[in-house]
């Protein structure tokens, strides 16, 4: 198994119970990985949560991580892709003075260019969202810090895969298992 | 509770406090035996603990981390779950050593703390501590009750998941308002959870491999762990061993699960083990890892460990398959179910040529190391010599009990078993203290058979306290203090690794039977060889504890030795 470091993005299948961000952070903590972006959110199936976070580690150390991630009694199935395998997003958030807005032309053609998205306009502030890559926000980022930034912050990846992920099955599989068994019961 | 669980149908309800709840919770679960320590924020669950003890006993030990190492040796003694109790804060914060032990040796432990009051949580309240975070990374599952409708459902889960599959511990967390809330009681236990295989499916193909690259073998070895104990699968394994006819050898924890005089025992594997297996390991053209899981001290330098070899790893747990060294045929599955299935796929063969080598080397071993061992010649008196008079007169029908460090290895090495569950030890976390309040909850779980801890003197001060549940109990516990004015093991290491700078390791000692006899039990110190025996005798025959210190040599060492980062084959006989 190759020992290059790659970006990898791991999908975590779970209940949602109090703690379980915690024991899974956990796993990374003990073996000295940083988490570079993380979010959490319902999956596409009810009643399943979905932690998507991104590492850079070797497939070795990701494959080693993965089995310990789901021995976690409320992990149901995690998976891990490299960016090649996905479609991933990040967004960014802009909060900059109005009145450049009207001062500084330039502005305006950043956020043409970069297609970004005016959120909100108000007299002392406007909200500008960017969605993509990480690169790409970093430039608008980088663009628009010469005329000040009020506030910015940046999201944790979300990502789907371009292939198909077998939690639907699984799930299906369990739920007909779980049914078998109250049946039993 | 989010999780998706699978409870059998419960109708008949009662109206009961949680504290009571908790009570009827553990009797359903058959836990009529626990260990553990008082204060505010559990007292309401001792209160009903008082009201009930005529159907459920509660030990006192004298610190937490006491009554966690007694719920592991009643635990390990008797394949049940073991229970400890303790309140909030500091009492809580003291059960941690013992979870990470059961945790890292896999033993069956369900924990209860008590929890400052709700509307407290997250105030700094008087000892308040979050123990959910604390114990996250060293335990199984763990949860937080916050409401007294909570308890049925959540220690269902509890004793489920820690007795299933790979067991470990699980801790369980109440607040105190939720053991005072009134609720409408029933229980039923926990048979399934959603996202949690226990045992994996097993694959006919695996063992079908298995069973091929087996019968092909030439210098096949076995290596076994715990993993053939906590399955149950004593008489599946000794049955494969035997038509197989393969050298097995051992983990520390694995010992007994067959008797070790089995012919087809070949001792020890690991950092201490024997020389024969250790070396042949690294020349086996199958290696066959059943229940074990490649521990740094048994494998010494994974670089060149039995990279010759093709792998086989009968395991429960998925993630620990080729998590240190790659299996290239994984059986997954219960030991007792891939065992079973395994035996008719087989050939029965003999491997005598095979065999042979063992021999050779054991040969060798005896002559540089065990000879000196167990029947030294020089004045001192050897802790192998200790061992060897305990197996004469308990025949080998002992439980023994080792703490950790050079008393250990010379108990592991070798203390004769007949039956299983007789050897316990901290394995995998090393934890000083452990024997002790082991071998009081091994012999709560097996009362009639004889427990030996067999400790050393830095070991035992560190939770000597617990002779004062002795005392109260009187559980008949024998005691070995095995007194060489050292802490062993690492003065072993500064004398081999640190041109013996023995730094802060010679120990000035306590009148150990003075102490002893403070708690009313029988002591006797032993400094002379032609008194030992006498004494083990008077020890065996006692009926009740008895304490018993033996002045060693103060600088024998531990061999063979296979130094921290070496081969397993460059081990050491001197």
């Amino acid at each position: 198994m190759s020992e290059q470091i790659k970006t990898y993005t791991v999908s975590i299948y779970t209940e949602n119970n109090i703690g379980l961000l915690n024991r899974i952070s956990a796993i990374f903590q003990r073996r000295k990985i940083n988490i570079e972006s993380l979010s959490a959110s319902e999956s596409e199936i009810d009643d399943v949560f979905k932690f998507t976070l991104v590492v850079n580690i070797t497939e070795h150390q990701m494959e080693k991580i993965k089995g310990q991630i789901e021995r976690q009694v409320e992990v149901i199935k995690a998976f891990y892709h490299t960016d090649e395998e996905t479609i991933f997003t990040e967004s960014g958030l802009f909060k900059i003075k109005s009145d450049l807005l009207f001062e500084e032309p330039q502005i305006q053609n950043i956020i043409k260019e970069s297609h970004a998205r005016i959120v909100t306009v108000n007299k002392d502030f406007f909200v500008l969202e960017k969605s993509g890559r990480r690169s790409e926000i970093e430039l608008v980022h980088r663009e628009l810090k010469p005329f000040g930034i009020m506030q910015f912050t940046r999201s944790g990846r979300i990502a789907v895969t371009k292939t198909e992920m077998p939690i639907s099955t699984l799930l299906e599989q369990i739920q007909k298992e779980q049914e078998a068994a109250f049946a039993k019961a | 509770m989010e999780t998706k669980t699978i409870q059998k149908k419960q109708t008949t309800t009662t109206t009961m406090s949680g504290s009571e709840a908790l009570i009827h919770c553990l009797l359903a679960e058959g836990a009529d035996l626990i260990y553990g320590y008082p204060g505010g924020a559990i007292m309401p669950f001792y209160d009903q603990l008082h009201i009930h003890q005529d159907k459920i006993q509660h030990v006192l030990t004298r610190h937490e981390q006491g009554a966690t190492h007694a719920a592991q040796g009643f635990a390990r003694a008797t394949g049940k779950v073991g229970v400890a109790v303790a309140t909030s804060g500091p009492g809580a914060t003291n059960l941690i050593t013992g979870i990470a032990d059961a945790q890292i040796d896999s033993t069956p432990m369900v924990c209860i703390t008590g929890q400052v009051g709700s509307h407290l949580l997250g105030s700094d309240a008087f000892q308040e501590t979050d123990i959910i975070g604390i114990s996250t990374p060293v335990t199984k599952w763990n949860h937080q009750i916050t409401s007294a409708k909570e308890i049925p459902e959540v220690l269902a889960k509890a004793f489920y998941i820690a007795r299933s599959g790979r067991p470990g511990p699980v801790l369980i967390d109440i607040t105190k308002d939720a053991q005072f809330e009134e609720f409408e009681f029933a229980y039923a236990k926990c048979e399934h959870i959603r996202s949690y295989t226990p045992v994996p499916e097993v694959q006919e193909d695996q063992l079908k491999a298995a069973a091929e690259a087996i019968n092909a073998a030439k210098k096949p070895m076995i290596v076994w762990g715990q993993g053939v104990i906590l399955g149950k699968a004593e008489e599946e394994f000794k049955a494969f061993v035997e038509k197989s006819g393969i050298p097995a050898a051992w983990t520390i924890l694995g010992v007994s699960a067959i008797p070790t005089s089995h012919p087809l025992n070949v001792g020890m594997v690991g950092m201490h083990g024997n020389y024969g297996p250790n070396v042949l390991t690294n020349d086996c053209d199958v290696l066959i890892a059943i229940g074990m899981r490649f521990d740094d001290r048994v494998t010494g330098n994974l670089e060149t460990y039995a990279k010759q070899a093709t792998v086989i790893h009968f395991e429960i747990d998925p993630a620990e398959v080729s998590k240190n060294v790659k299996a290239d045929i994984p059986v997954l599955g219960n030991s007792k179910d891939t065992l079973r299935r395994i035996l008719p796929l087989i050939e029965k063969k003999e491997h005598t040529a095979w065999h042979q080598r063992f021999k050779d080397h054991y040969a060798i071993e005896f002559d540089k190391v065990i000879k000196n061992d167990i029947h030294p010649t020089k004045e001192g008196l050897t802790m192998g010599e200790v061992i060897e008079l305990i197996n004469k007169k308990t025949k080998g029908d002992a439980i023994i009990v080792s703490d950790v460090g050079q008393h250990q290895m010379i108990a592991c090495r070798y203390a004769n078993f007949n039956t299983s569950k007789s050897n316990i030890t901290s394995g995998g976390l090393g934890t000083m203290g452990f024997a002790l309040p082991a071998a009081i909850g091994a012999k709560m779980g097996a009362p009639d058979r004889e427990v030996v801890a067999i400790i050393g003197d830095g070991g035992y001060q560190m939770t000597i306290q617990e002779l004062g549940t002795i005392f109260q109990t009187e559980a008949a516990v024998k005691i070995v203090v095995l007194n060489n004015e050292f802490l062993g093991m690492v003065r072993q290491w500064q004398q081999l690794f640190f041109d013996k700078r023995y730094a802060s390791t010679e120990m000035k000692n306590p009148n150990f039977c003075k102490i002893a006899e403070a708690y009313d039990i029988e002591a006797q110190k032993v400094t002379d060889r032609s008194d030992l025996e006498d004494a083990i005798e008077r020890m065996i025959a006692s009926k009740n504890s008895f304490f018993l210190e033996v002045m060693v040599e103060k600088e024998d060492n531990v061999f063979p030795m296979i130094p921290t980062g070496a081969s397993v084959s460059d081990i050491r006989l001197e």
